[in-house]
């Protein structure tokens, strides 16, 4: 049903419609308004059979999903940012147990500084923990992904997480198609476990295995995941025979032909990408954009035959790898080997700052002249760094002529050629 | 169910891991010797029978008791108990009431008229046993069993010997002794009374028996020379005691004095009590703790209001009234006078200073030995004289009705050796079961059951019986209190406590360790209460 | 669950059956058709206390459910000695996920079973650490919303798994690998303690109880108590450690029974935030007994004797005592299945004071074992020097 309705309450009118049987969540911005709206869904009858449990701390959140879920329920959660990191024990142990959990993460900041807005650093430093991540473009994305995110998850026996921008997304009111509880019937059967803990079949679960088998329950994660890269696309075709639209899947691009720069980003920002692209297009600059729905499993495949021909990508990221750089354009990278396109990377809208068209036009510009370098950090207002690296440097010198001054009476044999103690 | 690669498992898959070759030490099963069956003269298994009454198998438990003593009922009435003064119950509270228990079941037995079938097949073997006392019924008893045919000759004209004669009726019922002696007849044995040996020699030459065993006891007073004049009327207690139950009681006069310090000093004065004597006085020349009297017979006499003059001796006996001397004990405990005399009243003085054997029956018995005035025998009660055999209060021995019956079971044992040219071995004996092996903590506080007793006044008119019996009910509280001393119980222990499922319920109170598991911790060992679990090095 | 008197002098209830018991008397352990929960081959040490609390527990839960129970283990010993791949111990459902999360996942077992409407009943089972320290939030989390788990924790004082290191659990003066016995104050410091009972009593949850390997027919009848109320419900159970506390292996029932028999660790039970119920001591003994058994309080008898500590921990014990009436006749009513019953004729003989216990040590050769003087316990304990007013040590 069409309807003007926040991002939040659309996920949790969607997550709904997919009859979980057990809700746990504990609340943090932006994630609130998805467990506010199912804590009244279940609460007024809206949902039978489900039980919504309030709990004492993420860790708790995620600990009472692997519970649920082990015992055969389908379950749910939600969080963000620093609520992801406090179950961070608990998400390695849902996936390597193969429980297939849903959790939306409304993306947002990791502190310190303590920051409540919008970018991808959250997930990000989840990449490596064995869940699947779907992002979400837009709301009715977000919403479809919940309902795909089920039966990729029960299919495969892997959890997912469905990651969608913190505020941008959650907080925003758009028109929405909200997946009806009869259509998803249609799409997602009962959850029917794997394994699941029965007294009629008593099993141990989560048992301890040494050095003679965990290589070969990693690499069999492993092979679920190379396994889910098939089965994310055809859910979405599945997705779009029952509910008419095309969400979710690997990859999406937008004006590739032809193109010989590519822009590629993960969730929100591909709109004001379009927006950029099109405007450039106009220009007679030949760009497309390339969306990733699905970072992991990541398609290197769907990349890299999207990128066919194409010179230069740009990648724009929400997050980075401190002191090395990109973390999404690591793996563009390794799908474009061989094929000569160059790789860039942007980092943009950390902790919330906007991504404006006029800032990425300017990117884009220089990387037609062939200036855009490795690693850009978009709008970085240099003199600011500038002075506080000066002042800092200005402050070490007294600092590291004290090391010295101790260091240097008994152990003058230790200073290396040249006289200069290096400084660390 | 799919289950995931190694993380999910199958149930119960670690019994594939033999956790038993960690073990340097494994508990073993052991079937210690209690102290109460080390005690008991006639070599009862007595944990092994209160075991069986444990669960109201009264009949079984009887069964059990009568594999080595035909005599409960008596027993459980005269038997001074040595099981209950070696019980390690004793020092946990108050040792188990184990001869109350025998009674009641002998009692059961003669009410229900269980008997004892002879199974053995005849060997053709006849032996004569002399005298009809606990000693000689308990041979004839065991013969009978081992098949041989038994032939029993007594002066008396009733059998029990000391059983009849000695031990008064208040302590031991007649009935009692006539019905355990008549299901020992029943069983095939030949009974002569009134047939005194006044010789062995002519049945050892007749050719009739292919052994004899002598049990004629110790009959005689012992002499002890008191100066007396001519009108003291002076008796010896075996007489007095004997004359009674011939129904031909002495005349005691009004006031007794009772020379002597033993059970049958104790025995002959309740009993004048009973013949109607005002008063009964105890002269013992040293003091109450000191007195070989039972304390439980002590105790029932001065309830019934017997007197006792401790560290006296008699100096003088005369007509009315006895001279006695004050004894005190030198730092060795032995009595000396005092010179202090004093004179006390008395019609009768009953002399209870013990007895002797009558050994005229053995003169000129070839090989045979007497010495200090008993028999001499060998481990297998056999005299110097070839297939002649003697037991009981005529060879050396502390004189009891349990050591008689003990003394009948060994020496038939050993006649049914020599009848078949054979030695008999006993078995080896097990190991004390120490208190210190036992884990008392699991016994409930369980007090003993004390047996109900005829009000002192009362009974001194009468001959009734004084203590009575347990009901069934106290006699199985009673028998639950033992401890099972180094004998497995049934009680679970072992099997609860294991942390490795180590130990297998065969049932009906069994066990068994399963080595592929057991770790030899020992906890079984440590925990259970009758401490039957014992540890023993892996060899390696 | 009414008691049943058992009309058995023998060993009373003490022992773990009897075949004299009748059916209905006899304890879950004393049956071989038990579960055997945790079953033969597991990894635990020899005498380990954790591995027989834990079948314990889940036997008689499994007996008062009819086999409808599924268990939550949190990380520790006890998971890892029973499911090293490719074996596992147990032979009921059985989830290990982290170490600080079962109760967690125990509400989510729970949530799953109720959402669909279930009969199956939830145990949840940790450490000490598992529970008192890193698992605690969720344990307090569980308590609030009054989630129906039973919870159990085997408390042996300490990161056993980890090589003995020092919990929020770990008693004054005991040394751990992180509390060593060196120094001016060898051992754990005295604080103010974890008294985790207490705690979830706080919590008014339905059902509170604490409980000791030593005594199986109490323990037995707490989990099935347990089992009778909805809601959630916590059991702490003392179970010594061989390893981490320098004791003999076969001394590990033993030393829980002195345990409580010296009044250090109250065995009592709670319903909603306030006692109900205490079990007795039977045969009170000074801490020392208790304490001498273990290498890990060796510091208090060697080189020199550490009177003042000691008589802190037995201050410490007199204290639980004091409070929770350990020694009172009619504090509370003891459980009528505790006691033998007298069915004959009222004996009239006084009750004898019993004399100590004779039992000494068994040859087992486990960790630590030595044949020591113990001091017996009828005679009056010297009198020790008292706490200071304010003292509020605990243990």
């Amino acid at each position: 049903m069409l309807s003007q309705i926040e991002g939040s309450k659309a996920v949790a009118k969607t997550v709904a419609a997919c009859r979980p049987e057990v809700i746990c969540a504990y609340p943090i911005s932006p994630q609130t308004h998805i467990v506010e709206e199912l804590s009244r869904i279940v609460k007024n009858g809206e949902l039978t059979g489900c039980e919504y449990v309030n709990v004492e701390s993420e860790f708790a959140a995620m600990s009472v999903a692997i519970g649920a879920s082990a015992t055969g329920a389908r379950a749910y959660t939600a969080t963000a940012s620093q609520g992801l990191l406090y179950m961070v024990e608990a998400i390695y142990n849902a996936s390597g147990m193969r429980l297939p959990i849903v959790m939306t993460v409304a993306n947002r900041a990791i502190g310190a500084p303590i920051n409540i807005w919008n970018d991808h650093t959250d997930t990000m430093s989840q990449r490596d923990s064995g869940w699947i991540q779907l992002y979400a473009e837009d709301n009715q994305e977000a919403a479809d992904l919940h309902v795909q995110a089920f039966r990729i998850a029960e299919e495969l026996s892997v959890p997912v997480m469905v990651c969608m921008d913190g505020f941008v997304l959650t907080h925003a009111v758009e028109r929405v198609d909200v997946p009806e509880e009869a259509d998803v019937a249609r799409f997602l059967p009962p959850f029917v476990p794997r394994q699941l803990l029965d007294p009629d079949q008593p099993i141990t679960m989560g048992a301890m295995v040494g050095p003679e088998a965990f290589t070969e329950v990693r690499y069999l994660a492993h092979q679920s995941q190379l396994d889910a890269v098939d089965v994310i696309e055809r859910v979405s075709a599945e997705f779009a025979s029952v509910f008419g639209r095309h969400t979710g899947g690997l990859v999406r691009g937008y004006r590739l032909e032809g193109a010989g720069t590519v822009v590629i980003a993960l969730g929100s920002v591909l709109g004001t990408l379009k927006d950029a692209v099109d405007a450039e297009r106009e220009q007679g600059h030949a760009v497309g954009v390339l969306g990733i729905t699905s970072f992991r499993p990541f398609p290197y495949d769907a990349v890299r035959a999207a990128l066919a021909g194409v010179a230069q990508v740009v990648m724009v990221e929400r997050a980075f790898a401190v002191g090395v750089g990109g973390i999404v354009a690591q793996d563009v990278r390794t799908a474009v080997e061989g094929t000569g396109t160059r790789v860039h990377t942007v980092v943009a809208g950390l902790g919330g700052r906007p991504i404006t068209q006029a800032s990425l036009r300017g990117v884009l510009a220089e990387a037609y002249a062939g200036e855009l370098g490795r690693l850009t950090f978009l709008d970085l207002d240099r003199a600011v760094v500038a002075a506080e690296l000066a002042r800092e440097h200005a402050a070490e010198a007294p600092r590291a002529a004290a090391r010295t001054a101790v260091r240097s009476p008994d152990a003058a044999d230790t200073v290396p050629a040249g006289g200069a103690v290096p400084v660390r | 169910m799919d289950k995931p690669f190694a993380i999910t498992l199958d149930v119960g898959s670690s019994l594939a891991n033999h956790t038993g070759a960690w073990r340097v030490e494994r508990p073993v099963y052991r079937d210690f010797l209690p102290p109460c069956n080390k005690a008991c003269p006639a070599g009862e298994n007595i944990q092994r029978w209160l075991y069986d009454a444990e669960d109201g198998s009264y009949e079984q438990a009887w069964r059990t008791l009568m594999e080595d003593n035909p005599l409960p009922a008596v027993m459980g009435r005269v038997c001074y108990h040595p099981c209950q003064t070696a019980c390690n119950r004793g020092q946990v509270d108050e040792a188990v009431g184990i001869n109350a228990v025998e009674r009641f079941l002998g009692d059961e037995a003669i009410r229900q008229g269980w008997t004892v079938p002879v199974t053995a097949a005849a060997t053709g073997k006849h032996v004569l046993v002399v005298g009809a006392g606990p000693t000689g019924l308990s041979a004839a008893y065991h013969l009978r069993r081992l098949g041989h045919a038994v032939t029993i000759r007594d002066a008396a004209d009733k059998p029990g010997g000391m059983m009849r004669y000695g031990i008064p009726a208040y302590r031991l019922p007649r009935e009692t002794v006539d019905a355990e002696i008549d299901r020992i007849l029943d069983m095939g044995v030949r009974m002569e009374l009134g047939a005194e040996v006044r010789n062995i020699r002519p049945d050892l030459a007749s050719g009739r028996y292919d052994a004899v065993l002598m049990a004629i006891g110790a009959q005689l007073g012992k002499r002890a020379w008191v100066p007396a004049g001519e009108a003291a009327r002076i008796l010896e207690a075996v007489d007095v005691l004997h004359d009674v139950e011939e129904g031909d009681a002495p005349q005691l006069g009004r006031r007794v004095v009772v020379y002597g310090g033993g059970n049958t000093a104790i025995d002959t004065a309740r009993t004048a009590k009973r013949l109607g004597a005002e008063e009964a006085i105890i002269v013992y020349r040293r003091t109450r703790d000191r007195m070989p009297a039972h304390d439980s017979e002590v105790i029932e006499a001065l309830e019934e209001g017997i007197t006792m003059k401790w560290l006296s001796t008699i100096s003088y006996a005369d007509a009315g009234t006895l001279t006695i001397e004050r004894m005190e004990l030198d730092e060795t405990g032995f009595p000396r006078g005092t010179g202090e005399f004093e004179d006390l009243a008395a019609d009768s003085l009953v002399l209870a200073l013990g007895q002797e054997a009558d050994l005229s029956l053995v003169e000129g018995v070839e090989g045979l030995e007497i010495v200090d005035g008993v028999v001499a025998v060998d481990e297998r009660m056999m005299t110097g004289h070839p297939g002649l055999f003697a037991g009981g209060d005529m060879v050396p021995s502390e004189r009891t009705v349990t050591v008689g019956i003990g003394h009948g079971k060994r020496a038939a044992r050993h006649i049914d050796a020599y009848l078949r040219s054979t030695l008999y071995q006993p078995g080896a004996k097990a190991p004390d079961a120490e208190l210190g092996a036992l884990n008392t903590w699991y016994y409930a506080d369980a007090p003993h059951q004390v047996r109900p007793r005829l009000e002192g006044p009362r009974r001194t008119g009468t001959f009734d019986e004084v203590v009575q019996g347990l009901s069934a009910e106290t006699a199985l509280f009673e028998a639950r209190r033992c401890m099972s001393c180094g004998n497995c119980f049934g009680c679970d222990n072992c099997f609860g406590v294991c942390p490795d499922n180590a130990v297998i319920k065969l049932g009906d109170g069994r066990y068994a360790i399963d080595y592929d598991y057991c770790k030899g911790c020992g906890i079984c060992v440590e925990e259970c209460p009758s401490g039957a679990i014992e540890m023993v090095p892996e060899m390696p | 669950m009414a008691a049943t008197p058992v009309k058995f002098y023998q060993v009373g209830s003490f022992a773990v059956g009897n075949r004299l018991l009748e059916s209905g008397q006899l304890s879950v352990q004393s049956d071989p058709g038990r579960t055997n929960a945790l079953t033969s081959g597991h990894r635990a040490c020899q005498g380990c206390g954790e591995a027989l609390g834990a079948r314990y527990a889940l036997d008689a839960a499994m007996a008062v459910t009819g086999g409808r129970v599924i268990t939550v283990n949190a990380t520790g010993c006890l998971e890892v000695f029973s499911t090293p791949y490719p074996e596992t111990s147990w032979r009921v459902p059985w989830l290990h996920s982290l170490f600080g999360n079962a109760p967690a996942v125990a509400t989510g077992v729970q949530a799953a079973l109720r959402a669909k409407g279930s009969d199956v009943r939830v145990v949840a089972q940790g450490g000490d650490g598992g529970t008192v320290d890193i698992g605690f939030a969720c344990l307090s989390g569980m308590f609030e919303r009054n989630d129906d788990v039973l919870y159990i924790c085997y408390d042996n004082g300490g990161y056993m798994n980890t090589g003995v290191q020092r919990s929020g659990a770990t008693p004054p003066a005991a040394r751990t690998s992180t509390t060593q016995a060196v120094g001016e104050h060898p051992g754990n410091v005295f604080g103010q303690g974890k008294d985790a009972p207490r705690i979830a009593m706080a919590h008014e949850i339905p059902y509170v109880a604490t409980a000791t390997v030593a005594d199986l027919a109490d323990f037995e009848a707490k989990v099935a108590k347990a089992m009778t109320f909805r809601g959630a419900r916590y059991l702490h159970v003392m179970v010594p450690c061989p390893l981490g506390w320098g004791s003999a292996s076969s001394h590990t029932v033993r030393i829980a029974r002195l345990a409580a028999e010296s009044g250090l660790f109250p065995v009592f039970e709670a319903e909603h935030g306030e006692v109900t119920h205490v079990r007795r001591i039977r045969r009170q003994v000074p801490v020392e007994e208790y304490l001498r058994l273990q290498r890990r309080y060796a510091h208090l008898f060697s080189p020199v004797r550490d009177d003042v500590t000691i008589a802190r921990l037995q201050a410490a014990a007199d204290r639980n005592i004091a409070r929770y009436g350990l020694l009172e006749d009619t504090a509370v009513a003891e459980l009528s299945y505790g006691e033998p019953v007298v069915t004959g004729a009222a004996p009239t003989l006084d009750f004898p004071v019993p004399a100590r216990d004779h039992h000494v040590p068994s040859t087992s050769a486990g960790p630590g074992l030595d044949l020591h003087e113990r001091p017996d316990p009828l005679i009056g304990r010297p009198p020790l020097p008292g706490p200071t007013p304010g003292d509020q040590e605990t243990i």
